[in-house]
Formats: C-alpha cells, structure tokens, sequence
C-alpha cells in the first residue's frame, strides 16, 4: 500500500513538517511513500539540499519503500532530470517516478528513457536496481507496449518486474480491459463500458 | 552532497520483510552486475503484407518509353537475399542495347527535352515525385526483398527521401538562371549513370533529378542484384508520360556499364560505387569530352569526446554503422573514443548490440536485415577474418541466424591500430572498429589518416570544440552530435579518394550543367 506525503503534490511546505507526515503515513501501515522533490531548490541550483531533503525523508520512512517524484514536466530539460535522477538514487530512492500527474507534460518515451539510463549507469556502478514509474499521459495499451519495449531494450529482462517497473495510470486500465475483452469476443466496447471516467 | 549523508547511505540496513513488498535487494558484486537481454516477453512476429506485391516474372529493358526485351537475349535470376529464393528474371543488355538506349536518349534530347521550357520540365518531375509518394509503401517492400535492407529503413528513410529529391529538383527546374548568378547554365546532353545495390531508388533519385531538372536526358544502369525497384520506377515514369527516351533504364552488370562508359555519344559518366571501380571509370574518360563525377567509399571517423552526451552518442554511433547493414559509404566504420570513457562506452556498445535484431527484414521489428550477396558477405568474413589473424578482439552477439540467406551479426572491434587492414579498408558491412584517442589534435590526425575523405561525425556538447574540429576534419559531409543525416537540400559528397562533385542542394546542380 502507497501513500504520497511530503506535501504532495507542491511539496511546499516546511522540511521538518514533511517529516511528520511521511512518519505518520509509515506509521499507519504504509509500506510506500511517494515523495516529491522540492523543485524550486533544484532549478536554483541548491543541489546539495535536495539531496539532503530526499535523504532525511528515507530515513523518515523506516522500513518502508521511498519512491522519489521528480515532476519531470517542470524540470523540462534532459539534463535535470538525469542530474535528479542521480541525485534520487543516490539519496535513498528505491523508484524514481516522472510525475504528480496534476501538471502537463507528465511521463513521456523521451524523459522515461533518460531516467532508465540513469538506472543502468547506478547498477553498474553500485550493484543496486532501482525501480521506476512513469506516471501520467498513458492512456491506451498500444503506448504501454511501447514503454515496455524501451525498457527491455534499456535495462533488459530483469526490470520487467512490478517490482522494478509500474505504470502510474488510471484510463490506462480501461484501454487494457478493453483489449483483452476483444481478444475473447471480437468487438471493442466503448471507452465508459469498463467505468466512468 | 556531504559526507555524513554517503555513509549514512552505506549503513542502511535492507530488512526483508516475509511475503509483502520485495525490498531492494542487496547490491551485486561489480563481477556479475550484468543486464540480461533474453527472450523474455519476446516479440510476436510483425511481418509487413507482402501478398499483394506483383514480381515479375521477367523484366525487360526499357528504352524510348517502352520495356523492349534485350538484343542479347539472355537474362540473370534476381534473388531475396533472405531467403535466397528467386524473384525475378532481369534482362542482360549487351553494347547492342546500350547503343539503342542512347540514341534513344540522343533524340529525345534533341526533339524535346532540350526544347522544353523549364517549368514543363518541372511539371513532369512534380509529377514523378507524387506517383512515387503514392506507390510508396508498394516500392518500399519491393526494395526490402530485392537487397536485404529492413523495411524499417525502406519505409521510413529510403521512400521519403527518393520523393524529396524530385520534389526538391523540380523546383530548380525553372530557376536554373537563378542558381549560379552571372552565369548562363546549359544542359550537358546525354548521361550515362551507373548507381550501386545499397540504396537502389535513392541512388536512382539522387542521379536522375537533378540530370533532368538540368535538361538532360539519361541511361541508367542500377546494379545487378538491386535491379527490380528501378523497374517499377520504369512503369512510373511511363505512368506519368515522361516523354519518350528522356530516361532510359538499361539493366546488366559490369559488362553492360563499360558500355556505357566507352560509348563515344554520351557527354556525363556519374558513378556511385567502389573506389577501385571509380579509378577504372577515371581512366577509360580521360581524353574524351566526357564529364565525370564520382562518389565512392569511405571510412568515416565518428570521434566521441568525454564530454559527449554518451548515452545520445552510443545510439549515433551504433545507427552510424549498423543502419543499412553498414552498406553505407559513409558508414561511421572507425570509431575514435577518449580514452577516459573507453569502458563505459564499450560496455554500452556490448549492451546495445545485445539489443539488436537481426532477421527476416520484412518484420517490422527487425534492425538489421540481409547482407546484400553472398559476394558481400564473403568479403565481410574475409575482412573479420584479418582482424583476428591482425591481433584485434572482436565483440559479437551470439545469434540464432536464419538458415538460408546472408546473415551478418552487428559486431565490433577493440585492440585495433591504424596499420590493421579493419582499420584501413572498407568493409561495407556491420563491423566496426574501435580504436582510442587522448587529445583533440591525436583525434584529428587520426581521423584524416586515411586515402578516403566522405564523411566524418563529432561528439561533444561544448560547441567551441566542435567547430574548431569540424573544420580541420578532411571529409565532405560532417556530422556533429548526430549521424547520417541527408536531406534533397544538402549537398553530400567527399574529399581525396572518395570521389568528387556532389548530389543535392544546389552543388548538385553542377555536375549536370555547363556554365557560360
């Protein structure tokens, strides 16, 4: 079971408030936190702090998993979010996830990819696998698919694991649904059949 | 990052907890942190619909607007390189055809090419070049079974650029007074033009655009193994009416292109193919009125630098040689890295080649498809072969091959010096060779260490150091942070023994004009 904490999803509070909930949510059974990442200390360039933050969060979190949000979307370019990706991992993230899902652009093939690059260049460096999610903006099956692809060819058979790999998706469960119902029967039902948006 | 945080890091204790989430487990030992590209969740076969492509069974020549059969009479078996099955039978034009298509040629020049104005011209490419984007699909498929290459790369780069090139030369049709300014351009006449099996129709495009936006008329002889898409072409040049004679396809093999070269009624040789061919064509033109352009081999140096982005890299440099099977002239065949990142990129190397498909180029999915020939893939073996005997290590994956056709696994070459014969010859195959450098200048004397001068490719992200790179490399076509990249617009040919002149853009224009 996930909970986000940290102020989700502005992360704009302060640290040791952020604390408090993410050792409140560990508290109350949750065996994963997705975190955020504090943005505006990243674009100001207080690296340094933001892998500090992220670091005191893992050890708020005890036993439980850390998953680290980048929102990749406002970090815009390739560059930040190798450089966050590195900095996530090596401060204790055990995934590191693109997005909130509450801005535009969310997870995309090009930002996906850069983040698993940063995963095969840490396992190789540390011996340790790192899990990542892509979250918001995929919605059919077909674009699925093409994540799965990318990341077989990227960091090859062993990552294709819920445990390393998870979409965060919401509409994506009905295109999926919808696929499979046609492999059995042969039609397409409309998108509102599964559930309504 | 302070220092009280990394060892907090490293004292974190991994508790496993019974049944629930799986936690991180405990880090591997540097000796087996291996990635593992297997079979699982293996692709399904994608095969693109071949079923309604009409082969054959026998293509003659076509001369004057008509597909006549040849006076020899005699015929050559087309094959599938991937399968090694016959497609098609291909007309052997013997000196008595060439004749007959030149001075077919010859009169369409004269009766109505040369009189055409330059906007009709224009019309008639305009035309072409929308018949080939609506046939595309059909054109690219024949390609992919004619000469090996994944329908991937037919489809998505051959096609499109073939259509761009006689969009982009139909333009200049009407403008040629405005192309060289000062100057009065005039048609050359006939061409004779002799084109290679790595990219049939692109090749054609390249040679026949610019030649009739120009005002030329001309005889074609693509390669022997790669005959079948030019055609197919044939009936789209009669599709669009072409005039009579203005293009004229002669089909054969060596025999058929000496014809050519030594017929006296020809006023252009353009050539595309081997070096060693083209020093062939130099001689038998010289002291004729004859003139020339030649594009031949190369063995381009991509130099990747430590401060390269070397993930984007590693992707350039593996599309730089495995694209078309590495039978491409400007195939990124010596790569240069900084010794600094030598491991890293050779692991990264190792890691993408694993990724790789090799197989039927039909599927989809496939990366890199049949060795054009068995004459191919022999030279390619010889080739591998002297590098081992030279002392050089060679990386390659382990692949279950098809059992017939002409396989080849994306492979490369580490150990290798400048006096090896991988680092010195073109092996136009997926082989590449790797060897290290330490400063820019090293690089750069390196990478100009060679007869030949086509192409060249740089990667760095500090622009300063690109352009001051750039300009000292000895090579026609330069890319910087990227890789074999063409365009109708840019024109594209090499240095020394590469050849000269240079197809696209306005440059292209050259070769088929004289200017007063």
């Amino acid at each position: 079971m996930a909970s986000v904490a940290t102020a989700f999803p502005t992360g704009l509070m302060p640290l040791r408030l952020k604390l408090q909930e993410v050792r409140t949510a560990a508290g109350d059974g949750a065996d994963e936190i997705d975190m955020v990442i504090n943005r505006g200390v990243f674009l100001a360039g207080d690296h340094d702090r933001v892998f500090d933050e992220i670091a005191a969060t893992k050890e708020a979190c005890g036993t439980a998993h850390l998953k680290v949000i980048l929102e990749t979307g406002e970090l815009q370019t390739y560059d930040n979010v190798r450089l966050a990706s590195e900095i996530a991992m090596r401060a204790g993230a055990d995934f590191i996830k693109t997005s909130t899902g509450k801005i535009s652009p969310a997870a995309t093939m090009p930002v996906t990819l850069v983040m698993f690059e940063a995963i095969r260049d840490f396992f190789y460096e540390t011996g340790i696998r790192i899990g990542m999610k892509p979250a918001g903006g995929i919605r059919t099956a077909k674009q699925a698919l093409a994540y799965l692809v990318m990341l077989k060819e990227t960091l090859g058979d062993d990552w294709l694991t819920p445990d390393l790999f998870r979409f965060g998706a919401s509409t994506l469960l009905n295109d999926v649904l919808m696929q499979i119902v046609k492999t059995v029967d042969g039609n397409y039902q409309g998108p509102d059949y599964f559930s309504l948006p | 990052m302070t220092a009280r945080k990394k060892s907090q890091r490293s004292e974190l204790v991994i508790v496993e907890r019974d049944g629930a989430i799986n936690h991180r487990p405990a880090a591997i030992p540097p000796n087996q942190r291996k990635l593992t590209f297997g079979d699982r969740w293996s692709y399904a076969p994608a095969p693109e619909a071949s079923d309604y492509i009409k082969i054959g069974p026998r293509y003659q020549l076509f001369i004057g607007g008509k597909f006549v059969a040849p006076r020899s009479g005699k015929y050559f078996d087309s094959i599938n390189p991937a399968t090694e099955e016959k497609l098609a039978e291909i007309a052997d034009a013997n000196a008595h055809d060439v004749d007959l298509a030149v001075s077919s040629a010859r009169r369409a020049y004269n009766g109505t090419w040369k009189k055409m104005s330059g906007r009709e011209r224009g019309k008639y490419l305009y035309r072409i070049a929308r018949l080939i984007q609506e046939k595309s699909r059909e054109l690219a498929v024949l390609e992919t079974m004619d000469g090996g290459k994944t329908i991937k790369e037919s489809r998505d780069i051959d096609l499109p650029l073939v259509a761009a090139h006689f969009f982009y030369y139909a333009g200049w049709a009407d403008k040629l007074e405005y192309a060289f300014p000062g100057r009065t351009p005039h048609s050359l006449g006939v061409a004779g033009q002799i084109i290679p099996w790595n990219f049939p129709l692109l090749m054609a495009a390249w040679k026949l655009a610019p030649a009739l936006a120009c005002g030329n008329t001309c005889v074609l002889k693509p390669a022997e193994t790669t005959s079948i898409t030019a055609m197919h072409l044939a009936e789209i040049f009669q599709h669009a009416e072409l005039p009579d004679g203005v293009v004229n396809i002669i089909t054969g093999a060596g025999a058929t292109g000496k014809a050519i070269v030594d017929h006296p009624n020809i006023d252009k040789i353009a050539f595309t193919g081997s070096t060693s061919v083209g020093k062939l064509l130099t001689q038998a033109v010289a002291g004729t009125k004859k003139k020339l352009t030649l594009e031949l081999g190369g063995k381009a140096a991509n130099i990747i630098f430590e401060d390269a982005p070397i993930d984007q890299a590693v992707e350039g440099i593996i599309s730089g040689i495995y694209f078309n099977q590495g039978h491409v002239c400007c195939a990124g065949s010596r790569l240069f890295v900084q010794e600094g990142i030598f491991a890293t990129v050779i692991r990264k190397l190792r890691d993408r080649i694993a990724t790789l498909r090799v197989g039927n180029p039909l599927d989809k999915n496939t990366d890199i498809g049949a060795i054009n020939s068995r004459m191919q893939l022999d030279k390619i073996c010889e080739l591998v072969d002297s590098g081992l005997k030279q002392g050089a290590k060679l990386v390659q994956p382990r692949l279950r091959l098809p059992a017939k056709g002409y396989w080849y696994p994306p492979s490369f070459f580490t150990g290798v010096t400048a006096s090896h014969r991988i680092a010195q010859e073109e092996i136009f195959g997926p082989v590449l060779s790797v060897m290290t450098f330490r400063t820019p200048e090293e690089a750069i004397e390196r990478a100009n260490n060679t007869p030949y001068g086509l192409s060249a490719g740089v990667w760095t992200d500090k622009g300063s150091k690109i352009f001051k790179i750039v300009n000292k490399l000895r090579a026609g076509v330069v890319w910087a942070n990227t890789y074999n990249k063409f365009d109708p617009t840019s024109p594209f040919g090499g240095y020394k023994e590469s050849g000269f002149g240079r197809e696209g853009g306005v440059h292209g224009l050259l070769p088929y004009l004289t200017l007063n």
